[in-house]
């Protein structure tokens, strides 16, 4: 017999070989795609930025748990570099270097480690990020470098507003939807990448590409993605059928701003999300109908932040009543 | 498609290793350690004495009430000792030790009687040589079988489910059974639906094993009371509940029992076993056990008598391998860890696993991360992570009204976890307390 000892523990004695680190792992991988277009659109700025955020979320997060909570550090389970990254991916690429670091403060020490680390915070970290950003700082996190013009061109040091901010200050200077599209990307431009906006929005195929590679790992299921995507055409959709010179369609809505890295990435942390597919739907849901209230009427021209932040209050509710059913509970059992 | 249970599950590998070997007759241990409580119930009473001479077969203790059952001699031999002797649930039990007599021969030796098919035991007298020849469900949950055959006037049932889904990796016993004992095992259902005055059948089968099946298919292929079905391969497709709702898509109530929705479920060991004590006089001393591990020289299924040492069962197939951490009691789902292998097979023995140090020890667990995985594989529809949590609280009101109670303890929210929560154990805790506060309040 061997010299170590048996080991007795209960059942089961077997695990399959999945981890929460392997997990996170795997959304890094499928962000992949995203970030290379966005090296690609932004270049040297988008490396920047994204190192920036991940190096100061893992600091932030080794920093406090040492000295300030004396805790155990976890910066090696991936979920400070995911913070990071998501973080970098919902700024723009020209922001102050300071201010990612705020932001990254802000994501793992507030969102994050004061709610008591992973597992336990109620809002999405890099969310928290982003939105404190933007309240904080509007002009600089406004502020878009103009992407590739006509897929050749780098203009760097221009500024220009996103797809979605275009049709915003047009339609309140009481432009039409033909007049705007017109200053718009095109849709194919949209597709792959070629607008304007934060870090990671800016290929909603890479950002697909990503979503897709997660839902075959099964990392995450389709309906948190598939509901507000659905949702927000929908929505949008019976805005633009009513009055198409007002209302942008479906299309743009889609393609343009966080919905698609919102939907894929940023709704479905599995820690901030329901836990039944129920519970994923209305979830999904509320944050669809949110986004585009905030975009029609609201003070923003981009609301998929806001509406996540919102919905993840939400959670413990939806948890709350949208159990999964009791096996035994089915009313009707016939018997011959 | 292939039916199954609509929630939940999951498909740990299957490491069937041993599928293809047949069943051998393990030799005859020296000493045997017989446990006088093998069953679910009240522990049997002892009716020998030490250095009483026993015959294979003969009454050492008597049932001690209804949910019991009578234990026998597994060999000819004499009574040396009765001892406190710790079982595989890792307590100790009062157990019949036997020395065997050196020329062990007895008329319930050979397990290949020839095949008899006419039935000609009366239902009442079924029941009672059930009782007598202490036949207990051998799937794993060791129910006094003629516990559950007895059944009120009046109730309404209308199937016979044989459970031949096997769903726990590494174990092949009932799959070789199936193999090698199929024609017996038809009789045994024959008898069964006679006993119980009911014309409906089906057999289910994991369709991992296509060979059992097709050799099933083929015998009922005349029969239009049997029926053969095969069944998507999903864990624990094995438990009652589950198997009833793959079948028949009836849900067993919650607090309820297979009766409820007509149905009555046995193991296809147990089968052969009621085959054996109707048709030969056999009581039930001897099953077969799967012996498996990948380490093994020679993972093989046994006949093994009730009451061998594991060790010898370990011996038989080349000895512990190094490296060797963990000793199992059944499938690596469900079954028990052992200290050592000075534990004896019971009746609820499936199979002996052996594993190695990379699969023994378990991960270390980290925060939950509130993926939801628990809640989706869990067949019963409960929130796993929650009720670890309240038991772990100490709410255990609370975690009864989750309904922590109707948990089958498949152990699938634990084999998902990613972040290697303890969720059964935790469970399994809470549960015991509840059920000690619920017998408390009546
Ligand atoms: S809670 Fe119980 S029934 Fe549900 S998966 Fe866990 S062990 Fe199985
Ligand atoms: S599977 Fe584990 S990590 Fe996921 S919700 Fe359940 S307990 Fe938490």
């Amino acid at each position: 017999m061997s010299a170590q000892p048996i080991i007795v523990s209960a059942s089961p004695h077997v695990h399959s070989d999945r981890t929460s680190k392997k997990l996170m792992y795997d959304v890094v991988i499928a962000l992949i795609p995203a970030f290379l277009v966005s090296i690609y659109v932004f270049g040297f700025n988008a490396l920047i930025v994204t190192a920036i955020a991940v190096s100061s979320c893992i600091l932030f997060e080794y920093l406090i748990q040492k000295f300030l909570l004396k805790t155990e550090v976890t910066i090696t389970d991936g979920s400070a570099l995911l913070t990071g990254i998501l973080l970098a991916f919902n700024l723009p690429s020209s922001l102050p270097i300071w201010m990612i670091i705020v932001g990254s403060l802000v994501a793992i020490g507030v969102a994050k480690l004061s709610f008591g680390g992973l597992g336990f915070n109620i809002f999405n970290p890099a969310l928290v990020g982003r939105v404190f950003l933007l309240v904080s700082f509007p002009v600089q996190m406004t502020m878009w470098p103009t992407a590739i013009e006509n897929n050749t061109t780098l203009i760097d040091a221009v500024t220009g507003a996103t797809p979605l901010g275009v049709i915003k200050e047009g339609l309140q200077f009481g432009e039409t939807m033909t007049e705007i599209s017109t200053k718009i990307p095109s849709t194919i431009n949209m597709l792959f990448g070629f607008t304007g906006g934060s870090l990671g929005e800016m290929s909603a195929l890479a950002l697909l590409i990503g979503g897709l590679y997660l839902i075959i790992r099964k990392v995450i299921s389709w309906h948190i993605p598939i509901t507000l995507l659905v949702t927000t055409a929908v929505f949008t959709g019976v805005f633009w059928l009513i009055d198409p010179e007002h209302y942008a369609n479906p299309i743009i809505h889609l393609l343009s701003g966080g919905i698609i890295l919102g939907a894929f990435f940023m709704a479905t942390d599995l820690v901030t999300s329901p836990m039944t597919k129920k519970g994923m739907i209305v979830f999904a849901l509320g944050i669809g109908i949110i986004t585009v209230l905030i975009r029609l009427f609201g003070a923003y021209p981009e609301g998929i932040s806001f509406a996540i932040l919102i919905m993840n209050a939400f959670v413990p509710l939806i948890n709350k009543y949208f159990k999964p059913r009791r096996f035994g509970t089915k009313i009707k059992s016939k018997i011959v | 498609m292939l039916k199954t249970f609509p929630k939940g599950g999951i498909h740990p590998t299957e490491n069937k290793i041993t599928s293809t070997v047949g069943i051998k007759k393990m030799t005859v241990p020296k000493v045997v350690y017989v446990p006088i409580s093998q069953h679910i119930g009240i522990p049997a009473e002892i009716v020998v004495n030490i250095k009483d001479k026993v015959e294979i077969g003969q009454v050492i203790a008597k049932s001690g009430g209804f949910v019991s059952s009578n234990v026998h001699a597994p060999v000819a031999g004499t009574v040396t000792k009765l001892d406190l002797i710790i079982d595989t649930s890792g307590y100790k039990k009062q157990c019949i030790i036997i020395r065997t007599d050196a020329k062990n021969e007895s008329n319930f030796e050979d397990i290949d009687y020839p095949l008899k098919t006419e039935i000609t035991t009366e239902p009442k007298d079924i029941l009672q040589k059930i009782n007598d020849y202490g036949i207990v469900g051998l799937g794993g949950a060791t129910f006094p079988s003629h516990v559950k055959l007895s059944i009120k006037e009046g109730t309404n049932l209308d199937h016979l489910i044989i459970n031949g889904v096997e769903c726990e990796p590494y174990l092949t016993a009932d799959h070789r059974l199936m193999l090698e004992k199929a024609k017996e095992i038809i009789v045994g259902i024959k008898i069964l639906m006679k006993a119980l005055h009911i014309n409906k059948s089906i057999i289910g089968i994991e369709n991992n094993k296509k060979d059992a099946i097709e050799i099933f298919k083929k015998l009922t292929a005349e029969e239009k009371e049997i029926k053969v079905a095969a069944l998507q391969v999903k864990y624990p497709q094995g438990g009652e509940k589950q198997l009833i709702s793959a079948l028949l898509n009836r849900e067993v109530p919650k607090n309820g029992l297979p009766l409820d929705v007509g149905v009555i479920v046995h193991n296809v060991g147990t089968i052969f076993a009621i085959y054996q004590a109707i048709q030969h006089n056999k009581p039930l001393i001897e099953r077969v056990v799967t012996v498996t591990g990948k380490k093994l020289e020679n993972p093989s299924n046994y006949w093994v008598k009730i009451g061998t040492p594991i060790k010898d069962l370990v011996d038989e197939v080349g000895g512990l391998p190094e490296g060797t951490r963990k000793i199992v009691n059944g499938g690596p789902m469900m079954g028990k860890a052992i200290k050592n292998l000075d534990v004896p097979v019971t009746k609820g023995t499936s199979g002996i696993l052996v594993i190695a140090e990379d699969e023994a020890s378990r991960g270390e667990p980290k925060n939950c991360i509130r993926c939801g995985e628990c809640v989706y594989v869990c067949p019963m529809g409960l929130e796993p992570h929650l009720l670890m949590n309240l038991s772990e609280k100490g709410m255990y009101e609370k975690a009864s009204q989750e309904d922590i109670m109707t948990c089958i303890e498949c152990g699938s929210c634990s084999y998902v976890c990613p972040s290697h929560r303890p969720l059964l154990d935790y469970i399994r805790f809470g549960k015991s307390i509840v059920k000690k506060l619920n017998t408390a309040k009546n």
